[in-house]
C-alpha cells in the first residue's frame, strides 16, 4: 500500500502517463486474479445452490441454500475435526519450529545456509511420496514405531499407522517448513544486540525470551501459523494415507463428494464453507495477535 | 538480585584481563583502576582491544584470564543481569516493540522496584524528553534515541555506566551538543562513565582522564591536557592530534634540559619530558606551537631554518604550512590568523622556531608514523 501511494503520489506530480504506471503494473496480476481466484469463487458459489439435472454431473441452478445446510447436518464432524486435527499439527510444529528457528537464525555460524536448505530439501521430492514414506516409518518395521516403542510411547503391540497420531503426525512433518522459514526470517531480523540489552538491563535468559524475543518474533510466529493452520486444515491428503476412517477430514469430504459421488453443490458448499469459515479463525486470530503493533 | 546495581560500590579494578580469540590477543594483559565517579574514556583504532574490555566489563564476553572488581565485590564471571553495571549500546538497541516509557522501565520492572513512574518520569525530565514517553523508538530522530539510550541505563543508578560508541551514529553537529549534555549528565548524577571511542576528539572534551588503547594494551594513561602534551609514545602522539617527529641524537645530557643535534642544529629539549632511553631520540613539537618566520628574520628559542614552503591551507581562523626542510621530512606548522599579517606563499624560504619547554622527546627506536594512519571516520 505504501508503494502503491509513494508511487500514486509520485503520479501526480508528473505526468498522466507515468500516473498510469502503476497500473500498468499491476494489470498482469489483476488479470491473472480475475481468471484464476475471482471467476472460479463465483463459479464455486453459483454451483453450490445447484440441484442435481436429469443426466449424471449435469446440475440447474435453483437457488437451493438448503444444500449448505444439509453439507454442514452430514459434515460436521469432519469440519470441526479439520480445525482441531490443524490447530493441534499447527501448535505443534511451531514447538518443533521455533527452537529449529532460533538455533538457525542466532547460533549455527558459517552452518547456516546449509540448515535452511535442509529445511527445505524435503519439498524436493513429491508431497505424496513422503507422506506414505511416513506410513512405512510408523509401521510395524518402520524406524518411526521403534523408537517410539524405545521410547515407551507406544506399546510394541500397538500400531500407530491408521490412527489420529499418525495423521496429526503427518500434517505436523508436511507443514513444518512453512513454519519453520517465516520464523527464521523473523527471528534473524532481530538485532541481537536488544538481546544483550535485555541481560544488561536486568533480565534472565528466560525473561529476555518472553519479552524480547519472542515479541520481537511475532510476526514470524503469526505468517508460520497462519502458513500451516490454513493449508492444513483443507488437507486431505494425510488423513487420506495415514488416517483411518474415523479420522476423514472436510478435505476427504469435499474430494470424495467431487471425485466419487460427483454431487458438485455439496463439494462447492462445503468448500465455500471451508474459505470462510478459515476466514474468520484466521481474522480472530490476526485481531488478538495485534500484528500491527508489531514491526 | 535487586540489590545488585547497589551493594558494590567503588572503583572498577580490572586486573591482568586478557581476552584471546583463537590465536588473536584482543586485551593483553589490562591493568587498570578508574576512580569512582569518573569520566574515563578508552581511545583506540578499531581492533585495539577497547570494545572487547568494554563487554567484559558489562559480562557479554568472558575474560581468558584476569579479574574484573567493583569495590570490593570480584564480577569477573557475574551474569551480566547480575551486574551493577549499566550499558548504551551503539546504535542504542533499544527495544523496538515497545513505547520509550516501556523501554526506559525496562531495568526498575526486572528489579521489581515500586515506584517505576515517577523514577522513569525523572530521568526523562533529565533528558529532557518527557513528551516522547508514548512513542515507539523508530519515531525518534537519531539524537533522541541517543538519550533514551542513556536514560534506559542510568535510571537504574549502576555503579558503572559503560558507553559503547555512543555518538559514532550521530551528525558531526549532533554529536557535539550530545557531548556537552553527556558531560553533563555525568556531572549532574556523579556516575562513573567509561568511554569508549575512537574519536579522539570526543574523548578529549568530556573525558577526565584518557586511556590511549593499541595493539590490546595501554599506551598511556592520563588527563586529555597531559596527554596531548606530553605524549610517551609515537602512537600517542600521532593519534591524539597530529605531531612533528623529528630523528635526532643526544649530544649532551644536563640536570634540566637535553642538548639534542637535529641534522646539525642543536636544540633544548626538557629532562622531564623526555621517553629516550638512549641517545637515539624522537624530537616531537606540535604543529599550532610552532613559529613560522621569513629567512633571516631573527628569533628565539629552538631553531631550525633553511625550510621551503611546499604546501599553503588558509582555514579561516588559521593557515596551515606545509615546510620541506633540508633533510626532505615535510613538517606541519598551523599559525593563527590573528596579527594582520598576509600569510606566505608556497616556495618561500622560511625558519621555523619554538620554545623548548613544547618539545617532547620520544624513544628514538619506535615508528615515527604509529597510529598516525588510523585516524577517526572508521566504524567498528
Amino acid at each position: 500500500m505504501a508503494f502503491l501511494q509513494a508511487v500514486a503520489k509520485k503520479g501526480e506530480a508528473s505526468t498522466k502517463r507515468r500516473s498510469l504506471l502503476p497500473y500498468l503494473l499491476l494489470l498482469p496480476g489483476m488479470v491473472w486474479l480475475i481468471f484464476f481466484f475471482l471467476l472460479p469463487i463465483l463459479t464455486l458459489v453459483s454451483t453450490s445452490t445447484k440441484t442435481p439435472g436429469l443426466g449424471i454431473g449435469e446440475f440447474d441452478q435453483t437457488y437451493r441454500f438448503a444444500n449448505f445446510w444439509d453439507a454442514l447436518v452430514n459434515s460436521h464432524t469432519q469440519f470441526v475435526r479439520s480445525f482441531v486435527y490443524a490447530g493441534i499439527a499447527t501448535f505443534a510444529a511451531l514447538l518443533i519450529a521455533y527452537p529449529l528457528a532460533y538455533a538457525i537464525a542466532f547460533k549455527s555460524g558459517r552452518w547456516k545456509n546449509v540448515l535452511l536448505v535442509l529445511v527445505v530439501a524435503p519439498f524436493f521430492t513429491s508431497f505424496i511420496l513422503r507422506t506414505i514414506a511416513w506410513k512405512q516409518i510408523l509401521g510395524g518395521q518402520g524406524i518411526g514405531f521403534k523408537a517410539l516403542v524405545w521410547l515407551h510411547i507406544v506399546s510394541p503391540d500397538s500400531h500407530v499407522t491408521a490412527s489420529t497420531f499418525a495423521v496429526i503426525a503427518g500434517l505436523t512433518y508436511n507443514f513444518l517448513p512453512f513454519m519453520t522459514l517465516p520464523l527464521y526470517s523473523s527471528l534473524e531480523r532481530i538485532d541481537p544486540r536488544t538481546m544483550e540489552a535485555s541481560g544488561d538491563l536486568y533480565a534472565n535468559a528466560l525473561t529476555t525470551f518472553r519479552k524480547v524475543t519472542l515479541p520481537l518474533s511475532m510476526p514470524g510466529v503469526v505468517a508460520g501459523t497462519l502458513l500451516t493452520f490454513i493449508p492444513a486444515a483443507g488437507d486431505y491428503v494425510n488423513a487420506e494415507i495415514l488416517g483411518n476412517p474415523n479420522t476423514k477430514m472436510i478435505g476427504n469430504v469435499i474430494n470424495s463428494r467431487y471425485l466419487q459421488i460427483v454431487d458438485y453443490p455439496t463439494a462447492a458448499a462445503l468448500s465455500f464453507t471451508l474459505m470462510v469459515a478459515i476466514l474468520i479463525v484466521v481474522t480472530l486470530y490476526i485481531r488478538k495477535a495485534g500484528t500491527e503493533d508489531l514491526v | 538480585m535487586g540489590d545488585a546495581s547497589t551493594s558494590a560500590k567503588g572503583d572498577l579494578k580490572l586486573s591482568n584481563l586478557t581476552k584471546s580469540f583463537g590465536d588473536f590477543v584482543a586485551v593483553d594483559n589490562l591493568d587498570l583502576v578508574i576512580p569512582e565517579g569518573s569520566f574515563f574514556a578508552l581511545l583506540g583504532p578499531s581492533g585495539c582491544g577497547k570494545t572487547t574490555t568494554l563487554r567484559m566489563i558489562a559480562g557479554l564476553e568472558e575474560p581468558t584470564a584476569g579479574s574484573i572488581h567493583v569495590g570490593s565485590t570480584d564480577i569477573t564471571y557475574e551474569r551480566p543481569y547480575k551486574r551493577p553495571v549499566n550499558t548504551v549500546f551503539q546504535n542504542y538497541a533499544l527495544f523496538p516493540h515497545l513505547s520509550i516509557f516501556e523501554n526506559v522501565a525496562f531495568g526498575l520492572r526486572r528489579r521489581g522496584i515500586k515506584d517505576v513512574k515517577e523514577q522513569v518520569d525523572k530521568v526523562l525530565d533529565l533528558v529532557e524528553l518527557p513528551h516522547l514517553a508514548e512513542r515507539k523508538p523508530n519515531q525518534l530522530s537519531g539524537g533522541q534515541q541517543q538519550r533514551i539510550a542513556v536514560a534506559r541505563a542510568i535510571v537504574n543508578r549502576p555503579a558503572l555506566l559503560l558507553l559503547d560508541e555512543p555518538l559514532g551514529a550521530l551528525d558531526l553537529k549532533l554529536r557535539r551538543q550530545m557531548q556537552i549534555e553527556l558531560k553533563w549528565i555525568q556531572t549532574e548524577i556523579g556516575l562513573t562513565f567509561v568511554h569508549v571511542t575512537h574519536d579522539q576528539e570526543e574523548a578529549m572534551t568530556m573525558a577526565d582522564t584518557i586511556a590511549v588503547m593499541n595493539e590490546g594494551r595501554i599506551e598511556q594513561m592520563g588527563s586529555p591536557a597531559d596527554l596531548y602534551d606530553n605524549p610517551k609514545t609515537t602512537f600517542v602522539a600521532n593519534f591524539l592530534g597530529q605531531s612533528n617527529l623529528i630523528k635526532g641524537s643526544i649530544e649532551s645530557n644536563g640536570a634540566e634540559s637535553l642538548v639534542v643535534n637535529l641534522f646539525g642544529q642543536k636544540i633544548g629539549v626538557p629532562r622531564a619530558r623526555s621517553s629516550a632511553k638512549d641517545s637515539s631520540i624522537l624530537v616531537g613539537i606540535r604543529p599550532e606551537k610552532l613559529r613560522i618566520l621569513p629567512e633571516g628574520e631573527s628569533t628565539h628559542g629552538n631553531i631550525l631554518p633553511g625550510g621551503v614552503i611546499s604546501d599553503v591551507s588558509y582555514i579561516g581562523v588559521s593557515t596551515q604550512y606545509q615546510v620541506e626542510m633540508p633533510w626532505g621530512q615535510e613538517l606541519m606548522v598551523f599559525e593563527q590568523n590573528d596579527d594582520g599579517i598576509a600569510p606566505l606563499d608556497k616556495g618561500d624560504r622560511v625558519t621555523l622556531s619554538w620554545e623548548p619547554i613544547f618539545t617532547f622527546g620520544l624513544d628514538g627506536r619506535e615508528d615515527a608514523t604509529a597510529g598516525s594512519e588510523v585516524h577517526v571516520d572508521e566504524e567498528e
